[in-house]
Order: structure tokens, then C-alpha cells, then sequence
């Protein structure tokens, strides 16, 4: 049966604030989904929408598949246990820059370390929207919110860098605006085995507009972002004339035609690869110096948690003679009273 | 000297020494032994929280004490018949448990000037100081001998003084006329890879028993006969391995896998480990990077349709609070199982107390009662696991089972069960429904709602932590809350129509019942016995359930001229009692030193009350 974004849309009223980025996101999840069941043989049934607590949080509400609502920080712990307990399902975490990488940052890194199969979409707004404006681990130094009414002056976190540190399988980032990106990106995560982190960059229109303003305006944004895609050379730009060379260890931003560039000379993204060490640059790449890496930028294979859990469960099985409760009670020293 | 057998009925022997002189495996072995024997037996680790205290002192001090009886036999024993002290620290720190009539083994090597000042004696003379001089002392030179054994078996010195051990044992095998023939075996497993120290071990066992009976020091040996017991197979039990049979069982008879996502503390950690073993059986043991993760993915599993618990202990209890505020609020099956140990904060982590109690029925924010249950001996814990996963299942919610360190690691002979005396158990699992689902509609007798589980076509719902209307939406109406919270407290309260009646031990009336809850039921017990047997008028409520309470409960109060409330804590039980049953008058008996009741403190307190 084939499904249309209308089949995962739950009949419940979308709360978020009129402009919020996360509505984008909720389209490009609404129209990923019938790709992802229709590429993975899914039934609509096998989807559970799992989160924390936050702005993005609300999202399980917004979607007519099975959902759990859970407590601040934990998602990640809540879709591990369901992925082990059942692991036919397809499990989605809807998380924030709080919820992820706050309160939720040891069960973050700790998913990524076992792979388990879950796909995690960060929304990352760099801001606390629910409790109404304090400053986040994605919060730009100097950044001034309602606890730091003089401008914070702590580094935040690159989610990117964060995620591939643990040892990420799957990375990639999308911006609110990009909903066909976001809904391709979707369904990549979703085929990845493995834990799929995928961030959004996502603006707060009350409490931190313009987020990520200085590379979404769409004036700007094909000149300071570079959208990655496995197998082609790393080309940007409104002219499609800037690229991405490896240089002195460094990347570096060319112009095709200048000193002698070519399309050839350019880096081509291999996704798969699994030394992380250029999948690290372009995580890190920041404006104004770099395009801001959008797209899939890694995505590699290696065993999932809960396939090692099942594997190993079935090995045990086979080998052992102990088929039930009456035999492990009788196993081992006993003894009879007569 | 003549060689006399004595007959006895009962005998405690205390093993102690530096927590890396394996104390713990000797003492376990023993008592092993004396249950294949036949035996009643008791056993109590009481050992310190680090892995190797400075050696020698009196804070690394590692004792293990086994209760052997011909009778019955209910609490590891007070006071000791046998001390094996290995060096002048252990001792110091378990002189004051010996019986005057006590025997006292030590290791003569140990006792030199250093080892004597290291243990912190103000003189060179610990015995005239600790004021033993009259008990039967066996000094015997066991390193030394343990070295002359040892000396061609090619080990290395420090191998050689690891078996220490295992010539005391041999020793204390003569004393009790104990075949070898069980630690024989159990070292041919053990170190089935090394035959060199099969070998080694073996030679040091059988040394230190002929030595034994070739010193005459030791006048007489102890015959315990086997106790008489019910017809059946029997096996050696402690109480985390327990429980994790337990929780399997409920699974099996449940036809629901079991999901365990934990974090390694003490004392609960053998849980953990034991189910960690049986993938054979399915389960799945998760070990989690925190409390909070254990609980977490145990929440994620159950609502996927697994039999989700996660183990601790109070520590872990405290961090897991808000989730299982949500468990209660998602109204999920899951067990939390909490072996209690000395609390504050860290407290003393591998002694036991029964101070979590009022953790267990308040410690969550906004109304949030949820079951709680206790084990009351290390193989109850069995039954105990049993039922806290039946009623988890059945009732669609979390509930605690409280089992103490005491229990956890005591252990004790155990009469096999069978899985056909069991009941099955019945989740509320349902494959579809008439229109959509709502999750929060209930069964109008049990306020149960029903299972749906992801997978299953229309049945697709969203639960969560925020309040609902009983469809499913969120909602903040403040009637529709307060209805909300009512209905997911009688649904608890309900739990008490299917739990049994408190049952008394003892007469219907009488003029002291003893009120007790978990670990304690073999000290309170034995000390009942004891003053019945004397005439007194005394009986015992022990309670298994505390929250919902039994129905009876009231009923059986009303009974008694006094109530004594005896529990390892400054009075949470009691507090409790006086909150739901308002009607009666209690007296208390607390106690909060880390350490178990002793029965003579027990029969002292209800002497001072008849």
C-alpha cells in the first residue's frame, strides 16, 4: 500500500509558534515518511515517534504513528529500549539542543557509541524556547538570552563534531528552509543501519530569530552553505563556481576558474569513508571562513546494537541445554532429601 | 587427650580477614558444603566497600558467617561458635560476636609485632586486651604451613599465600567432619584450565584438614546432623540470584521477554549479572551508562511489549525518581527492583538497612503511588520477583520490590520449586480494537487499562509524561487531572483485592504482636519462636505487601493488646501504619547501625512491653 504524507499527519492542532522552523520540519518528516515505507517495505504501524521535552518535543503529538512523549534528556534512553525490546521497529527521536546535548548529552553519546538502529532529529535552535529564552549548549559565545543577560561565556557544542566524536555512523544537517534536502536526508537516515543523527537547523522566531540567519537568507544561503553528496565533487555557490580543495591538511574554499581550478582539483565526497578525519572538517566548517556543510556528510556500515543483542541471544540459546525456567532450577549443585 | 564428637543443633562460624585473604569464597564454600550435607543453613557477608581496605587494619576487615543447623534455621546466627581470624585486625573487629565458649582460629604468622600495631592494639597482648584469653585459641602457623604445602608446586610466593585460604578451610572441614569431596569438585571447575592449581589447591585443602586433626589442640570436632527437611530436590540460593530467577519466571509464565536495563551498584549488581547469564532463556540485559538509563530503556521496552525492570539500589532509586513518575503516568508494567543498603547518599554501600521505604511509597514529585512489595529471605526473593512482575503485568504499572543487601547476599537451601505451581500470568494485551484506541480507558473492577503494543495496525497512540484525558489527548483541565490522578491511585489501591490476607504467626490473639517488613522476617521470627516456646504471649505479622496494605489488616491489628513495629530504620514502616491506620496505637524498635537485628535485642525489646 502505497502512503501519502496525509496518512501520517495526526488530527491534533500544531502548537508550535506561527514561523517556528519546526513546522518545516514536521512537513519534510509528513513527506519522508511514504518514501521511507515505501524503499524499506514498512507498514505505517512500524514507525514509533519517540522525544523528550522541549519545543520539538511536541512532535509525537503531530504524527498518526505510535508515540511516546518521554521526560527531559531521556528520548534517547526510551527509543534504545524499545529498538532492543522490538527490533522490527522503526524508531524516530524528535530531540532538541537542550534535550540532546544538555540534560540528554550522556545517553546521546552513549546511543551513537552501541549504533543502535534509531534515527535522531536534533532541531537545533541554539536557544531554550519552552522555558522561554535561556541560552543553550548550541548557544554561540557572548550570546545574550535571560541567563546570560551579559552574554555567555561558554563554547557550545558543535553537534556535528559531538556526534562523529562518539563515533557516528550516520551525520548529516539540514536546514528548516531546505525541505526537500531534509525530507532526501530523511530517508537516507532512515535506510542507514545504525544510529542516524540528523540536525536541523532550526530558527526561533520568539526567542532566538535569526538563528542561523547569516546562512539561511536565502540571498546568501547558496554562497555560505554547500550542500554534500556522495560520489560528486564538493561544488557551491549561487554560480555553482566555488568549491572545496584539500590543502596543507586543511580544506580550503577555491574558485573554479581561478589560479587554474578545475572541477577536478575539487574534493569528492565519499560519505562512505570510514576515517572520519575530512568528515570531521566538514562538520566543523563555520562561516564566514567555510560554507556551512549541508547533506548527508557521513555514512558508513558497521554492526548495530541491537543486531549484536540478537545475535548473540540466538547464539546462547543454541548452545545452552537449559530450554526453560524447571531446567535452570535444576541445573547446577543440587541436592535430594529424601 | 581424648578426641570427642560433639553433637550439636547449632553452630555459627565466622570467617574474617583482609578483604583480599578470599574470606567471602571460603565462607561459601563452607556453607555449600554443610547444605549438600544436609543442613539448614544461614549465611552473612558483611564486608567492606573497598576491593582491597589497607591490608591489615581493621577498616579492610572481610568477614563472611554461615549458620549451620539440624533444625531450622532462620537468621546467620548472632554470635559466633568458631572465629577464623587470618590476622590481629580481624580479630580485633569480630571479638566482640564470639560466644565465651567460642573456638579461635588465627594465623599465628600474622600476629607478629608488626601486624599487632598495624591492627592498632595498644599492647602486644590482643587477646588479654579485647578480653578473650578464656576462649579456645588454635593458634596455628598458616602461612607458614600453607608455604611448606605449597613449596614443590611450582607457584609463585604470591599464588602460594592466596591459598591461606584454602588451608583454613581444610581445617575448619575437621572441626565439622565435612567431606572435601564439594570443594574438590568445585575447584575442578574453577580452574579446569589450570590443572597446576586444581592440584595445588586440592594438596593445601587436604593438608589443612590432617593438619587439623593431627594438632591436638583441638579437643573436640562438631557433628551437625542434617536437618530434617521436606522431601524434594534442594539447591543453595542467594538472594539477587533469586530475584533473577524470579523476574525470569514471571517472564516464561508470562510468554513476555524480559528486558533488564540496569547500572552496576551495590549490592544489586549480582542481579544484573545473573540475568546477563540466561540469553539462553531470551533475556535481555542492558547495562545502561546511568540509573537513569536503566530505567529509561526498561520504559522504552516495556512499551514496546517487553517485561521491563531495572535493579538497584537507593542511591539509584533516587535518580530514577522522575522516570518512574512516568512509568506511573504512562501506566507501563515495570518492575524496579531496590536491594537496600546503608543510606544517606553513599552511606555504607555493602552493609544493609531498610531505609528506602519511604523513598519507595513518596519519593516522586506530583501524586505518583506506586506498589511496593518486599522480599523477606533470600530465596522468598524468588516469589517476591515473581509476583512484583505478575502484578506489574497484570495491573498495567510500576512496582517496587524492596529486598535489602542482607538478603541479596545471604543465602540459603532452597526447596526447587516447580513452574506447574505456579500462576500464569495474563498482560492485558490486546490485538485491535473498535475505533481508535484510547489508552486511558479502564476496566471498571481493576482500573487497568489495556496493552498496545507498537507494530499492531490501528492500534497507534501516543502516552507520554504530560497529563491526558482518558482518549489519550493532552489536556490541563483541572477536573479532568484531579480525576486523572484518582483513578491512577485506585488502581493501585485495587491491587490489594488480588494480594493474600496477612497471615499471623503465632495466636490470634495475644499480648505483643510483633510488626515486621523485608529482611528482618529471620531474626523477628526466630525471636517469637524462642519466647513462644517459653510461655510468652507473643505473635508476628510479617508484611510482604506495603503498599496496597492487605485488606485484613485493620482486622488483624485489632487483635493484639500492643504493637511493636520492629524495622532496620528509624521508623518509616511505622510512620506509615500511623498514617493508614490511624486507629491503632504503635510502639517501635529501630535500629540503624548497617548491620541486621540480633534475637536477643529483638526478645529484650518485647520483654520491656509484656
Amino acid at each position: 500500500m502505497a502512503y501519502t504524507a496525509q496518512d501520517f499527519k495526526s488530527n491534533q492542532e500544531v502548537r508550535w509558534c506561527p514561523g517556528c522552523g519546526d513546522h518545516a520540519v514536521l512537513a519534510s518528516i509528513h513527506r519522508a515518511l511514504p518514501e521511507v515505507c515505501e524503499a524499506l517495505g514498512y507498514t505505517k504501524e512500524r514507525i514509533v515517534f519517540v522525544s523528550g521535552i522541549g519545543c520539538s518535543s511536541r512532535l509525537p503529538y503531530y504524527m498518526n504513528t505510535f508515540g511516546f512523549h518521554g521526560i527531559h534528556g531521556r528520548a534517547t534512553a526510551i527509543s534504545t529500549g524499545m529498538k532492543v525490546a522490538n527490533p522490527n521497529l522503526s524508531i524516530w527521536q524528535a530531540t532538541g539542543d537542550g534535550d540532546a546535548l544538555a540534560i540528554g548529552g550522556n545517553h546521546f553519546i552513549h546511543a551513537i557509541r552501541r549504533n543502535i538502529d534509531i534515527n535522531i532529529i536534533l532541531f537545533n535552535n541554539q536557544i531554550y524556547g519552552l522555558t522561554k529564552g535561556q541560552y543553550s549548549p548550541t548557544s554561540k559565545l557572548g550570546m545574550i538570552t535571560k541567563t546570560s543577560p551579559y552574554g555567555t561565556v561558554e563554547n557550545p557544542f558543535n553537534p556535528g563534531a559531538l556526534a562523529l566524536g562518539a563515533g557516528a555512523t550516520f551525520f548529516a544537517r539540514s536546514l528548516d528552509a531546505e525541505v526537500k534536502l531534509s525530507q532526501d536526508i530523511l530517508v537516507a537516515a532512515a535506510k542507514h543501519d545504525g544510529t542516524s543523527v540528523v540536525e536541523m537547523l532550526v530558527n526561533c522566531v520568539i526567542f532566538n530569530d535569526g538563528a542561523h540567519a547569516a546562512i539561511s537568507d536565502r540571498a546568501n544561503r547558496a554562497d555560505r552553505t554547500i550542500i554534500l553528496h556522495h560520489g560528486e565533487p564538493m561544488i557551491f555557490g549561487k554560480n555553482n563556481d566555488k568549491g572545496l580543495v584539500f590543502r596543507n591538511r586543511k580544506l580550503e574554499v577555491v574558485t573554479i576558474g581561478q589560479n587554474g581550478i578545475t572541477v577536478d582539483d575539487l574534493l569528492v565526497h565519499d560519505a562512505h569513508c570510514k576515517e572520519v578525519g575530512i568528515h570531521n572538517l566538514l562538520v566543523n566548517m563555520k562561516h564566514p571562513d567555510y560554507p556551512v556543510a549541508l547533506g548527508v556528510i557521513r555514512n558508513v556500515k558497521e554492526n548495530t546494537y541491537d543486531d549484536n543483542v540478537r545475535d548473540q541471544l540466538k547464539e546462547v540459546e543454541a548452545k545452552s541445554t537449559i530450554k526453560c525456567m524447571d531446567d535452570l532450577l535444576h541445573s547446577g549443585a543440587t541436592w535430594i532429601v529424601e | 587427650m581424648q578426641h570427642k564428637v560433639i553433637d550439636m543443633q547449632n553452630v555459627v562460624i565466622r570467617f574474617a580477614g583482609d578483604s583480599g585473604d578470599g574470606m567471602q569464597l571460603t565462607g561459601t564454600l563452607f556453607a555449600d558444603a554443610s547444605a549438600l550435607y544436609g543442613n539448614e543453613i544461614s549465611t552473612f557477608p558483611d564486608y567492606p566497600s573497598e576491593i582491597r581496605a589497607p591490608q591489615g587494619t581493621v577498616s579492610g576487615v572481610s568477614g563472611f558467617q554461615v549458620h549451620i543447623g539440624s533444625g531450622e534455621v532462620n537468621t546467620p546466627g548472632d554470635f559466633c561458635d568458631v572465629l577464623v581470624a587470618m590476622n590481629p585486625a580481624a580479630l580485633k573487629a569480630n571479638a566482640k560476636w564470639t560466644k565465651p565458649t567460642a573456638t579461635i582460629i588465627i594465623d599465628m604468622d600474622a600476629f607478629d609485632e608488626a601486624g599487632i600495631k598495624r591492627a592498632g592494639y595498644a599492647t602486644l597482648d590482643p587477646f588479654a586486651e579485647l578480653k578473650i584469653e578464656d576462649r579456645n585459641i588454635i593458634a596455628s602457623p598458616i602461612t607458614t604451613l600453607t608455604q611448606e604445602s605449597l613449596k614443590e608446586s611450582g607457584l609463585d610466593n604470591r599464588s602460594i599465600l592466596r591459598s591461606k585460604n584454602m588451608f583454613t578451610l581444610g581445617m575448619c572441614f575437621f572441626l565439622f567432619n565435612r567431606s572435601l569431596d564439594h570443594t574438590y569438585e568445585y575447584l575442578e571447575k574453577k580452574f579446569k584450565k589450570k590443572p597446576q592449581l586444581i592440584d595445588a589447591n586440592k594438596k593445601v585443602l587436604f593438608d589443612g584438614f590432617n593438619y587439623a586433626s593431627n594438632i591436638h589442640a583441638i579437643p573436640n570436632t562438631y557433628m551437625v546432623q542434617p536437618a530434617p527437611q521436606e522431601k524434594g530436590v534442594y539447591r543453595n540460593i542467594n538472594g539477587n540470584q533469586a530475584t533473577a530467577w524470579g523476574l525470569m519466571a514471571a517472564a516464561e509464565k508470562s510468554g513476555i521477554p524480559l528486558f533488564c536495563g540496569s547500572y552496576p551498584i551495590t549490592p544489586a549488581t549480582g542481579i544484573l549479572e545473573e540475568l546477563a547469564i540466561h540469553k539462553n532463556l531470551g533475556v535481555k540485559t542492558m547495562q545502561a551508562e546511568d540509573e537513569i538509563a536503566g530505567i529509561c530503556t526498561a520504559i522504552g521496552a516495556a512499551y514496546a511489549g517487553n517485561f521491563a525492570v531495572t535493579t538497584t539500589s537507593g542511591p539509584g532509586v533516587s535518580l530514577k525518581s522522575e522516570a518512574m513518575g512516568l512509568a506511573m503516568i504512562t501506566e507501563l508494567p515495570l518492575v524496579i527492583v531496590d536491594v537496600q543498603r546503608g543510606g544517606p547518599s553513599t552511606g555504607i554501600p555493602t552493609k544493609t538497612e531498610q531505609t528506602d521505604l519511604a523513598q519507595a511509597l513518596y519519593g516522586r514529585n506530583g501524586e505518583c503511588p506506586i506498589a511496593v512489595m518486599a522480599a523477606h529471605s533470600p530465596s522468598h526473593c524468588f516469589d517476591a520477583a515473581f509476583y512484583a512482575g505478575k502484578y506489574a503485568m497484570e495491573h498495567m504499572m510500576p512496582v517496587i520490590l524492596l529486598t535489602e543487601g542482607f538478603l541479596g547476599n545471604g543465602s540459603e537451601p532452597w526447596k526447587i520449586p516447580s513452574m506447574k505451581d505456579y500462576p500464569e500470568i495474563h498482560p492485558p494485551v490486546i490485538d485491535s480494537c473498535e475505533g481508535p484506541y484510547k489508552p486511558y480507558h479502564r476496566d471498571s473492577e481493576t482500573f487497568v487499562r489495556k496493552w498496545a503494543l507498537p507494530g499492531k495496525a490501528g492500534l497507534e497512540h501516543r502516552v507520554g509524561g504530560l497529563e491526558k484525558n482518558p482518549d489519550g489527548v493532552i489536556s490541563s483541565d483541572p477536573i479532568n487531572h484531579e480525576k486523572m490522578c484518582a483513578a491512577r491511585a485506585e488502581k493501585v489501591a485495587r491491587m490489594t483485592n488480588f494480594i493474600p490476607e496477612q497471615e499471623v504467626i503465632g495466636a490470634d490473639r495475644a499480648d505483643v504482636l510483633v510488626v515486621g517488613w523485608g529482611g528482618t522476617f529471620g531474626h523477628l521470627y526466630t525471636a517469637v519462636q524462642q519466647m513462644q516456646s517459653e510461655g510468652k504471649s507473643v505473635a508476628l505479622a510479617h508484611f510482604d505487601y506495603i503498599n496496597p496494605l492487605p485488606k485484613n489488616t485493620a482486622e488483624v491489628f485489632a487483635r493484639y493488646k500492643k504493637i511493636l513495629v520492629c524495622e532496620l530504620n528509624s521508623g518509616q514502616f511505622v510512620d506509615y501504619l500511623r498514617a493508614k491506620l490511624p486507629d491503632f496505637k504503635y510502639l517501635q524498635y529501630n535500629k540503624v547501625q548497617g548491620q541486621p537485628f540480633i534475637v536477643k535485642e529483638i526478645v529484650d525489646a518485647v520483654n520491656n512491653i509484656l
